[in-house]
């Protein structure tokens, strides 16, 4: 999946292996796609796919024991992998800006949310403190923090789950980053603070022009703000599109599978819901052929003999052998 | 079935927590948890209860299975009122009621084996030999979908739904007449989430059980519930038929809560209207005179921050609490 153009985002053929006491796990196992200026990506997927190793290793943060064993990610056109830690470091909060799940882990509870913002400034722009300061009241402003400046002084806790998640937001926009990776932004929220939270992450990329790369097992939240998808299994992309085209048309069994076993508020409550029965493999043990073929209802045995290859046409491709007819 | 004799009954429950400080030794301030709330669940139907984090749902559930005892109020089981009774008679009547966790995680005890985790109520109530009781295991095991040899292995050795099913088994062993399942399914990927949805509603036709189902997911709760509670800041802003609740929702607060759960629909999703609340809920120490939602309500006018609405008729089953309603009330 190159798209057409500059990129801002381009990994190829990525694989990240973490070693655990007994066994090496493949989390990440020949991923490759691209994100052009502008645009957001959804990566969806479930506990364990990779998802998140991904987002990780864009920034060079991957736990103790993961190793980036293959393949490139190039921002702007520059090679990261291979590049020692001070020059990851200026690339990360500079250049690629992150915001996790959990604001109250990801934020320092001794540092006041003013010093938080204006850090990056301070260390990637040799800011002075002051300038530090002011910039992060229209940082603070711009996230739509009520009384910008009276949050200067205040610290994490004294805050509530969503104004901590937009004093995150603040922080990694601090630099105008190029790429913008947001992993699980809103699932620790509730749906009106998530509500909130997801249209300010949409009016900010439109106003600020970046690219976002937005990480979720939400498959809700990747149809209202993705433009294209990118859906998860295994280590594995599986299949991924425009956002439209893969809700609209789903090809792979996995996607359907998914979106199948989320009740709808259509559905009724005689009926059973969809389910998909088994669990995701041990990613440690080696594959033959279909990741998701042991859980699959279509699968035949042709399907475990070797990895399915990408099939489908340019902006819309998918792995799976037995795919979903395509209707129109 | 929702016109069947109520299971549990809650007549106006308050349930205030003290913040004491230790060094002046005295109450400084209370969170108000639950605030006057009456419900009733029908012996047989599902009631869920819906809100955001703090509203109080999860004290609800605690007070209905004895966890937790109501400030002011009463709670009535199967016609009576639980906090009268003696401390020997209600502790039969616990057994009636069991509670499953959110978190298949930490609910489970990681020493005990899985046989143990199942048959450790029976052994605490005295039910049943030995013998019996490791049939009992071994039943419910299987009913719950898990392998025979699981009894022998550890919690670690399962996945988040296979430990949901453990938690299940373990809840059934007493052969409750009423399980509280708070988040049931929160914790779970969405493929894993409709295996044990769908168990629950087995499990519930099979024994003729009444659920109280707790979550913050609208779209799990609709679809197990007959009769849907959805409560803000202590408060039951609106309860009735699951479908009535959903298709002809009386309080702005309801309606904005089914109109912001992401649908996986992009053109759906690009067509709803925006940030229909504003802000967060207020602190549930010193919660807003008036209408508790009057701070982020659309449609508050000057009377819902003085005067909080009563819950009115919306049609039969339907209440709701709100001066300036959605629905014509009836």
């Amino acid at each position: 999946m190159t798209g057409a153009g500059a990129s801002v985002l381009e990994v190829d053929e990525l694989r990240v292996e973490i070693r655990l006491r007994r066994s090496t796990v493949r989390a990440v196992d020949g991923v490759s796609f691209s994100i052009a200026p502008g645009e957001t990506v959804g990566l969806v997927g479930e506990s364990g796919c990779g998802k998140s190793t991904i987002g990780l290793s864009l920034l060079g943060l991957l736990p103790a024991g993961g190793r980036l064993v293959a393949g490139s990610i190039r921002l702007s056109g520059r090679e990261l992998t291979g590049l020692p830690e001070e020059e990851l470091q200026e690339v990360r909060g500079d250049r690629i800006g992150i915001v996790f799940q959990d604001p109250l882990t990801s934020l320092n509870p001794t540092m006041t949310i003013g010093d938080q913002v204006g850090e990056p400034l301070r260390i990637h722009r040799g800011a002075s403190a002051r300038a530090a300061r002011s910039r992060a009241a229209e940082l603070l402003e711009l996230v739509g923090l009520p009384g910008p400046s009276r949050q200067l002084d205040r610290y994490p806790h004294e805050l509530s789950g969503g104004m901590r998640q937009r004093v995150s937001l603040a922080t990694a926009l601090a630099c105008a980053p190029a790429l913008l990776v947001a992993d699980e932004p809103t699932t620790a929220l509730d749906v009106t603070t998530q509500d909130q939270i997801l249209e300010l992450l949409a009016q900010l990329k439109s106003e600020l022009g970046m690219a976002v790369l937005l990480i979720t097992h939400d498959m809700g939240v990747v149809a209202g703000q993705a433009d294209r998808v990118l859906v998860m299994y295994a280590g594995q992309l599986v299949e991924a599109g425009s956002t439209d085209h893969v809700f609209s048309h789903t090809r792979h069994r996995y996607t359907q599978a998914l979106l199948e076993s989320i009740p709808r508020l259509t559905t009724s409550r005689t009926e059973a819901l969809h389910s998909i029965p088994g669990q995701p493999p041990d990613l440690a043990r080696p594959f033959g052929g279909c990741r998701f073929a042991p859980r699959c209802a279509f699968a035949t045995g042709e399907c475990l003999t070797a990895p399915p290859p990408f099939s489908g046409a340019a902006g819309h491709v998918f792995t799976c052998i037995h795919p979903v007819e395509d209707g129109a | 079935m929702t016109d069947a004799p109520p299971m549990v009954e809650l007549r106006d429950v308050v349930k205030e927590f003290p913040i004491t400080s230790r060094v002046l030794q005295r109450r400084l301030a209370a969170v108000h948890a639950v605030s006057g709330v009456s419900l009733s669940v029908p012996a047989g139907s599902t009631f869920g209860l819906v809100g955001e984090s703090g509203c109080g749902k999860t004290t609800i559930g605690k007070m209905i299975v004895g966890l937790e005892r109501p400030t002011r109020g009463s709670i009535h089981f199967d016609g009576r009122d639980v906090w009268t009774l003696s401390r020997s008679e209600r502790r039969r009547l616990r057994r009636d009621r069991q509670l499953v966790f959110q978190d298949p995680y930490a609910s489970l005890d990681p020493r005990m084996r899985v046989g143990s985790i199942v048959r450790e109520p029976l052994v605490i109530n005295r039910m049943g030999s030995r013998e019996q009781q490791r049939a009992t295991v071994l039943r419910l095991l299987e009913e719950v979908g898990l392998p025979a040899d699981a009894a022998a292995r550890y919690p670690h050795e399962f996945s988040g739904g296979q430990r949901q099913r453990i938690g299940l088994a373990r809840a059934l062993a007493l052969s409750p007449r009423l399980i509280v399942a708070d988040e049931p399914v929160s914790a779970l990927d969405v493929s894993i989430r409709s295996q044990v949805l769908n168990l629950m509603r087995d499990l519930q036709r099979r024994h003729a059980l009444t659920y109280l189902v707790i979550s913050h997911d609208l779209t799990v709760v609709r679809y197990l519930s007959d009769l849907l509670g959805v409560m803000y800041l202590g408060k039951l802003v609106e309860v009735g038929e699951t479908e009535t609740v959903y298709a002809r929702a009386a309080h702005p607060y309801t309606a904005a809560l089914v109109a912001t759960i992401p649908i996986p629909d992009p053109a759906h999703e690009r067509a709803k209207p925006r940030r229909t609340i504003r802000g967060e809920p207020p602190s549930a120490t010193d919660p807003p005179p008036g209408c508790r939602f009057h701070t982020r309500c659309p449609r508050a006018g000057e009377i819902c921050r003085s005067v909080e609405p009563p819950l009115r008729a919306f049609g039969p089953q339907h209440l709701a609490a709100c001066h300036f309603p959605l629905q014509e009330p009836a």
